[in-house]
């Protein structure tokens, strides 16, 4: 059923990176994206790998799901690979009709396609151990301080987690009008690009005029519950570092100065 | 005076047309007095566009009155500075399930309310836990409200109220998109927290076996109040309630039938067990 589709990627299981505060996870992704860029290094990469695989291993998913998140990219990579392969001057190693392979080229392909595949499976593994939930209460504490700045963090984070609830509704939804629509001999099958685009139309006006009916509704339905933005608002299941959290930081730490003195003294 | 008193209100909804000039006028509700003491089982009845609903939405301070005056607990709906006070205590259910469910897990959904009171964390858990066990929810906490069914979900909306721990509770067709279990189900919830809680309800329906156990029923017409009284007293008026277009119970129609083709039965039966036994003491045939 439509219903049951699991939102995002998230990998249900009982582990340690599971447990931690949102707020470390994205911490933790955004430095392991910057350590990628820092280091230079093949041993920078080594220490990159080892850093991902311990915690691929502890968070207990299965590697197939973090792999899945590859095949997205993988056109991307392979245009990054080749041009990087073929259009880095330098000293030729194989010489291919009028494309050349240089030493330096060979060498920036292979690390692109490194750095490229931990970033995707860094990120996968953030998105796979966090519920979109929690993801947006991470984000929302993260993002306070720009409240200075008058940025609305408070009703980002409100909309999105609304837009995540209400995404398996709406999607019933356009499948009934869907179905109702081919009653009727609508056709979304045949046809060319942009006739197939065409024949959209009927279903998206009544979509779109539905779903604008339910932010009526649910906006007088919050009103009703004394929803006034997030000015005194307490939280039920409020953000707070525990122990494995700070240890955590620690521990990003550590490897973040690793990164660093890699990139210096080697 | 009682928890929900209105005086002489009037609504109307203007329409206007694209350069803002006024196209016409509806009355939706015109002069209602009510007058519900706490503790009371309140339904109100009524078609489609009767005007029971935009009700509703004043005593809720979701709306305002054109002329009039509303006071819930002796505060006037109009006062803004008590408008977060009027929402608490008068708390509202919708008809739509899936538009009044906000947070992605029960619990959350229950605890939403509170959250915006300004509750403490600690309290709000002690909330969500007693709601949800008096609407019968409490082993469905961990579950999305996606994969509930429609009276689940509304039983969820119910404790999402009774959570803010209001007075009154206003139900607006809380069962019209629900099968006749789900409406079972609701309607036993609302009548247990009027039992146990204590709580006022206001019950807004189109079903007529919704309000059998009501102290007082209002049926409304072009936003005027047309009947009041108690169920019985209301049922017994079977040929009015036609006029208005609404149904009376299969039972109460049936006797009245009989009562008209000369059978000798007292007025306004409302449930199956009172017509048998009205019928067996008649004819004595236990």
């Amino acid at each position: 059923m439509i219903r049951d589709i699991t939102l995002g990627q998230y990998y249900q299981a009982d582990s340690v990176i599971h447990k931690l505060d949102p707020r470390v996870k994205l911490t933790a992704t955004l430095g392991f994206i910057i350590s990628l860029f820092v280091v230079q290094s093949w041993i920078g990469y080594v220490a990159a790998a080892v850093f991902l695989a311990v915690v691929i291993k502890l968070s207990k998913v299965p590697f197939g799901y973090m792999v899945k998140g590859m095949k997205a990219i993988v056109f991307i990579l392979m245009i990054t690979v080749v041009f990087n392969l073929f259009l880095t001057p330098g000293e030729p190693l194989v010489t291919l009709w009028k494309l050349t392979i240089t030493k330096e080229g060979a060498r920036t392909a292979a690390m692109m396609a490194v750095r490229l595949s931990f970033l995707i499976v860094g990120s996968s593994v953030m998105t796979l151990t966090t519920t979109p939930n929690s993801l947006t209460d991470g984000l929302e504490k993260l993002m306070r301080p720009l409240k200075i700045f008058k940025v609305p963090v408070h009703e980002v984070a409100m909309m999105m987690s609304i837009a995540l609830r209400f995404i398996p509704i709406l999607l019933e939804e356009t499948d009934k009008i869907m179905k109702a629509q081919i009653a009727r001999g609508a056709d979304f099958e045949s046809g060319n690009l942009i006739k197939k685009a065409r024949a959209m139309v009927p279903l998206l006006v009544p979509l779109f005029i539905s779903a604008f009916r339910r932010a009526n509704d649910l906006a007088m339905a919050m009103e009703a519950r004394c929803y006034r933005g997030g000015e005194n608002r307490t939280k039920m299941k409020p953000l707070q570092y525990k122990g494995r959290d700070r240890i955590a930081y620690g521990v990003l730490f550590a490897y973040f100065a690793g990164c660093v003195l890699i990139r210096v003294y080697l | 005076m009682g928890i929900i008193k209105t005086d002489k209100l009037v609504f109307e909804y203007i329409r206007r047309d694209e350069e803002g000039n006024v196209e016409g006028i509806t009355r939706a509700v015109d002069e209602v007095d009510l007058d519900v003491k706490q503790g009371d089982f309140i339904a109100i009845l009524g078609h489609n566009g009767s005007g029971k609903s935009t009700l509703a939405k004043h005593i809720n301070a979701i709306l305002y009155p054109t002329e009039g005056t509303v006071w819930v607990d002796g505060m006037d709906t109009q006062d803004e500075s008590r408008l977060w006070d009027i929402r608490q205590e008068a708390g509202m259910v919708f008809q739509n399930p899936d538009n009044q469910i906000i947070g992605q897990v029960v619990e959350e959904d229950v605890g939403f309310g509170p959250e915006n009171m300004g509750v403490p964390t600690k309290e709000i858990w002690e909330r969500v836990e007693e709601s949800l066990k008096a609407v019968g929810m409490y082993e469905y906490r961990k579950h999305s409200p996606n994969k509930l069914s429609g009276g689940q979900k509304q039983r969820v909306s119910i404790a999402g109220v009774i959570a803010m721990h209001p007075k009154c509770i206003i139900l607006d067709e809380p069962t019209a998109m629900l099968d006749p279990n789900g409406r079972k189900e609701v309607v036993r919830a609302v009548r247990a927290l009027n039992d146990v809680e204590g709580i006022t309800i206001v019950l807004i329906t189109h079903y007529m076996e919704e309000i059998i156990h009501a102290d007082m029923v209002f049926v409304m017409d072009k936003g005027h109040i047309a009947m009041e009284g108690t169920p019985r007293e209301i049922f017994s008026r079977v040929e009015e309630l036609k006029e208005l277009r609404l149904d009376v119970p299969q039972v109460t129609l049936l006797a009245y039938e009989l009562k008209q083709s000369g059978m000798d039965l007292p007025d306004g039966i409302l449930t199956i067990e009172e017509l048998t036994e009205a019928l067996a003491a008649k004819y004595e045939v236990m």
